[in-house]
């Protein structure tokens, strides 16, 4: 979201915003409840099974790509960024939601590897999660 | 336990209306279902009103007892927003509300007006349906995130664009007759496949449009409908809603809706019926992966087998079951605010005899299938004609 200035007016999300900064400083971790189950923050409860004791645990350095697909009529956030590839990636216990980077989406395919850190957005020089080649 | 009755169902013609209201659409759709009906607006003991992107689109929250106003009643109001499924919802509460004995009369109906925003307002305010930290903030749209499930769909199962096509080419033909339909005009898998790619594999033609419209259902107890002598064929015999995690990426299955499947399996149990003696069906194809998506989780077909039905011609006009014979969202149009309740109201005339379409209708039982978000929410009903 921008203001009539073009600046980029979002707010700090104190979660969300400390998960990206541990993905950018290369310590990504996620949230893993007793069960094993895995989520992301800010979350209290796990997702799956409702359990309140979560710990941060490492995030694997490698993801296999689930779906991908090339956006090519954006929302006016991502508007000179397109097109551009969104992509699931899967990383063990939890799957991440991201932009590829140094890849083409032909040079793509379901489970190719990818890791995880920070890109930013052409449009809104948001912070986005992104993934590269392994 | 009473009956639910559909005394009277009206529409707006969907499709292009920048200039004209919510309320006005809404006006328009409820004095419809009334005249249908011949309810007298008096009776009437509540709204429930469906409806998503008001504060956007007409920076206009509040929208139930504007849209009593609007409606000419009185009665309590209140709006129900679960993004595309928010008219169903309201469909559903209406339907308990009249079971539970708390109405005996309601309106039902939703709005939306979405061509004022533009192309890429909309598609900003539709992304809200989504998780904004998840998935927002990764760029997605709603045609990425239905491109993403019909990827995994095919990297699961297999099918292909063509495969697509043939849903829109379907659902194109069935809305060449329907009046209040936004596209009447025919397709075919050649268009389909030259269009230009939205989110891939998704084309244009895979994608439903941007629609400003509205809809009305008025519903009645079995006993009001005896007392005052209605001729209303067709009741709301069962009731469904499942739910799921918000973002895709935390679901279990990416090619699969199972908050569809919790509500097939409720509404079929609440009707006492089963998949197989389902004649007809509206489904929500606002991407053509998506009607895939539903005719497998209504159990028409296992998972992975759905996906060449209209190719088939199972779901087609003169197919077994046919499959929105409306014209879907992919060609009425989808007025997201306005479509669960929309469904109703094709199905109720589909049903009754007096749709352009009714001819097609292999038989008495028919089900509507609407989601919201990427089938985070969910709404079936199923409708039958009264012996």
């Amino acid at each position: 979201m921008s203001d009539e200035s073009g600046e980029a007016d979002r707010v700090r999300d104190e979660g969300f915003d400390d998960f990206l900064d541990a993905i950018e400083s290369g310590e990504g971790f996620y949230l893993e409840c007793p069960e094993g189950h895995g989520s992301l923050p800010p979350r209290r409860v796990c997702p799956h099974c409702g359990a309140t004791d979560l710990e941060h645990v490492a995030l694997p350095e490698t993801g296999e790509i689930e779906t991908y697909t090339t956006v090519h009529v954006a929302a006016p956030e991502f508007a000179d960024d397109a097109p551009y590839v969104t992509a699931v990636a899967d990383f063990g216990a939890v799957r991440l939601t991201g932009q590829l980077r140094e890849l083409d989406a032909g040079e793509l395919d379901v489970g190719t590897e990818v890791t995880v850190g920070i890109g930013e957005s052409e449009t809104a020089d948001e912070r986005v999660l992104a993934f590269r080649p392994r | 336990m009473t009956g639910v009755r559909v005394a009277g169902v009206g529409l707006t013609h969907f499709g292009k209306h920048p200039e004209r209201t919510g309320r006005d659409l809404f006006a328009e759709a409820s004095q419809r279902a009334f005249e249908d009906a011949g309810v007298p607006r008096a009776d009437v003991e509540q709204l429930n009103y469906g409806n998503f992107m008001g504060e956007l689109s007409e920076h206009q929250g509040h929208q139930g007892p504007l849209m009593a106003e609007a409606a000419g009643l009185t009665a309590p109001a209140t709006r129900y927003e679960s993004a595309c499924a928010s008219s169903g919802v309201a469909v559903r509460e209406a339907v308990k509300d009249i079971r539970n004995g708390e109405a005996d009369v309601t309106l039902v109906g939703g709005a939306e007006r979405m061509n004022n925003l533009g192309t890429a307002g909309t598609t900003e305010a539709l992304a809200i349906a989504a998780d904004d930290l998840y998935e927002v903030r990764a760029g997605m749209t709603f045609p990425a995130a239905y491109a993403l499930m019909a990827r995994a769909y095919f990297d699961k199962y297999g099918g292909s664009g063509e495969d697509l096509a043939e849903i829109a080419v379907k659902n194109h033909d069935n809305a060449l007759d329907n009046e209040f339909a936004q596209f009447q005009r025919a397709i075919t898998v050649e268009d389909a496949l030259d269009a230009p790619t939205i989110a891939d594999p998704l084309g244009l033609y895979d994608a439903c449009p941007i629609t400003d419209g509205a809809s009305a259902a008025v519903l009645v107890s079995d006993e009001y409908a005896e007392e005052h002598d209605l001729d209303a064929p067709v009741s709301v015999t069962g009731t469904g809603q499942g739910g799921d995690k918000m973002a895709l990426q935390d679901r279990q299955f990416l090619a699969r809706t199972p908050a569809a499947e919790r509500a097939a399996e409720e509404a079929y149990d609440d009707a006492g019926i089963g998949p197989r003696d389902v004649s007809v069906a509206e489904v929500h194809d606002c991407f053509t992966i998506a009607e895939v998506l539903a005719l497998e989780a209504l159990d028409f077909y296992a998972p992975g087998e759905g996906i060449g039905a209209a190719a088939r011609g199972e779901t087609t006009r003169d197919g077994d079951r046919p499959v929105n014979l409306s014209g879907g969202l992919k060609a009425k149009g989808h007025p997201v605010g306005a479509t669960g309740t929309s469904q109703v109201v094709e199905m109720t005339r589909l049903l009754r005899g007096d749709h352009p379409n009714s001819d097609a209708v292999p038989g008495p039982v028919g089900v509507t299938h609407n989601a919201g978000g990427t089938v985070a929410s969910t709404t079936v009903h199923v409708l039958e004609v009264e012996e």
